[in-house]
């Protein structure tokens, strides 16, 4: 039953074939067996899982089911679940027990959905890599010697490793797009707003945004149905209808356009992955859609503007771990200054410590001018490049990362060189839209992802265009223990 | 842009952390490679282009002044380090 997708398991669930206690027990199992191997999860909450799956099977019996009733998923451990530890992959949070409940959180439970933990990420969700945990890294389920991608890594390899249906992740710059293209799973990262972050642990205000994980685009599409809506706790969040994301899912690709941006088929591309993604856009082809090339002429802007706008939003977010009110207090403080930076410098580690100081630079008296307004000034030029490429086309294509997942270790020791692998997805959070990836086959053993971006609230053609690419292909069905 | 190490020691004050002595050299050097990289924008002219703040251009959208979250004091206040009296306890600061 474990490898079978989300939507088929909602099937046998509402046939009748398995009861979620089942289905909910065989998922405790496997990862009691397998995740010591992977290090997906931070916390598993067997106990309220079951709990939750003999309700959900109770709401079966008595007619009141929707599709994710009963339904095991996991969730990235920076969504607050009330009474359940919720740590953001942080030593400063390694005590915290949320005492309310995200609102995406809120609304699987309202669904009956069944949690079955919480799972491994970079602190705070700063990372690429998902080497920055206090929890320890994550392990690439295709291959233990390759990092997941950060930072929802623990959301994608759980997943690949059918240790659930499907799983939360979050994406400031890549965050799902990026661990789901290296775990050969489906991602996608709705327009900013889209979306509630009430109860999401801020990492970059402005750029944040949660989405769904799972092995096909159909089930991103069930999993959207639910987590997608205005919430008036977020004043972010717009107020725009839902649409049912399954609804379109087998429309047409006849007519269609994909732009194809000359920058991303530049120098740093592996030749391999650039053949994966030409082979992937030659399906589009023979579904009926026409590709022309596009230009994006900021792309490497972005790497710059990101890398000054989240360490400056994040060096204001994390002003609130301070070891007053929640979380880690050193021992003994001698005032309270000596409190704040003990518990700050004990509580946070190396990459989060070295963004919060790269961000209260860039905000500091003297610099806020040359390096806040200006990233904001280039975040507008990179927007009006998609706009103006989205005149063009309906859809852009390319890849989530310029290799294959690359060694655990291999770029632990340069930060640099770490944030260019974020070439390719950084833009998208910048200009506020929806990004997806797609299986699209493996090179050397490891997985790679089909990057699709759409326009604001453009959602369900991304779905739309995953899915029939699903139809004619089948590396999403591609497993670690089948492959 | 090199940062030194007596700027590092600024910054880490005003975000509130404190680093070694023995690992001041070894961040500024880091923090340094961070800024050149982010200096690329400098080449940039972005005379006459509005910041922005928000992907859709949103602005913050207002509610009624009224109640509408209950007093909720002892759950949150039930994962403080330290409470007494419904009050954050922390080290004496007015003597």
């Amino acid at each position: 039953m474990y490898e079978k997708t989300l939507s088929e398991q909602s099937q046998a669930l509402a046939a009748g074939d398995i009861s979620s206690v089942e289905l909910t027990q065989s998922y405790l199992d496997r990862i009691k067996q397998l995740d010591a191997d992977y290090n997906s999860f931070i916390t598993v909450t067997e106990e309220l899982a079951l709990t939750q799956a003999k309700k959900a099977d109770e709401r079966r019996t008595a007619g009141d089911a929707s599709a994710l009733t009963g339904i095991p998923l996991a969730h990235k451990d920076l969504f607050c679940t009330e009474g359940v530890k919720t740590t953001c992959g942080s030593n400063i949070l390694d005590n915290f027990v949320a005492p309310y409940e995200s609102t995406v959180t809120r609304k699987f439970r309202e669904a009956s959905a069944v949690m079955l933990g919480k799972t491994n990420m970079d602190e705070f969700a700063m990372g690429s890599s998902n080497e920055n945990s206090h929890y320890g890294a994550v392990k690439n389920p295709w291959d233990t010697k390759a990092i997941p991608g950060g930072s929802s890594g623990g959301s994608a390899a759980c997943v690949a490793a059918r240790l659930a249906a499907g799983a939360t992740g979050t994406d400031t710059g890549g965050s799902i797009r990026q661990p789901a293209s290296h775990c050969g799973i489906t991602g996608l990262k709705p327009t900013y707003g889209r979306v509630s972050r009430y109860g999401m642990i801020a990492y970059a205000s402005s750029l944040d945004q949660a989405g769904p994980m799972a092995k096909t685009a159909e089930d991103c599409a069930l999993m959207l149905n639910t987590m997608a809506g205005f919430d008036h706790r977020d004043s972010t969040c717009m107020d725009r209808e839902v649409p049912d994301y399954t609804a379109t899912l087998n429309d047409s690709l006849e007519g269609m356009t994909i732009g194809l941006p000359k920058e991303y088929f530049s120098t740093g591309l592996d030749a391999a992955v650039e053949q994966r993604i030409r082979d992937a856009v030659a399906e589009y082809e023979k579904l009926g859609a026409t590709v022309k090339e596009v230009s994006l002429p900021n792309l490497e802007l972005s790497i710059p503007s990101y890398y000054v706008i989240a360490p400056a939003e994040a060096s204001t977010n994390l002003s609130r771990f301070d070891g007053a009110r929640f979380g880690h207090r050193c021992e003994n403080p001698a005032d309270l200054m000596d409190m704040y930076k003990r518990s700050r410098s004990e509580g946070f580690g190396e990459e989060v410590k070295r963004r919060i100081l790269v961000g209260t630079y860039a905000l500091s008296a003297g610099y806020y001018d040359a390096y806040y307004r200006k990233a904001q000034q280039i975040r507008r030029m990179i927007r009006d490049d998609f706009m103006n490429a989205f005149e063009q086309c309906d859809i852009i294509m390319g890849p989530n990362a310029p290799t294959p997942a690359f060694n655990i270790g291999e770029k632990s020791d340069d930060p640099v060189a770490m944030y260019l692998s974020d070439i390719y997805t950084l833009s998208v959070n910048l200009a506020g839209l929806p990004g997806m990836s797609v299986p699209a086959g493996i090179v050397e053993g490891r997985p790679v992802g089909l990057q699709m971006i759409g326009r604001h609230f453009d959602e369900g053609r991304l779905l739309n265009a995953a899915h029939r690419f699903q139809q004619v292909t089948d590396f999403h069905k591609a497993s670690p223990f089948k492959a | 842009m090199a940062i030194d190490a007596s700027e590092i020691q600024k910054v880490a004050h005003l975000a509130r952390l404190s680093i070694d002595d023995s690992q001041v050299e070894a961040t500024a050097g880091t923090i340094s490679k961070i800024l050149d990289l982010v200096d690329q924008m400098q080449s940039v002219n972005t005379d006459n282009v509005e910041p922005m703040a928000h992907p859709l251009d949103a602005t913050q959208r207002l509610r009624e002044d009224v109640v509408t979250e209950p007093d909720n004091r002892e759950k949150l206040q039930s994962c403080a380090p330290s409470v007494e009296d419904g009050l954050f306890l922390v080290p004496r600061v007015i003597e």
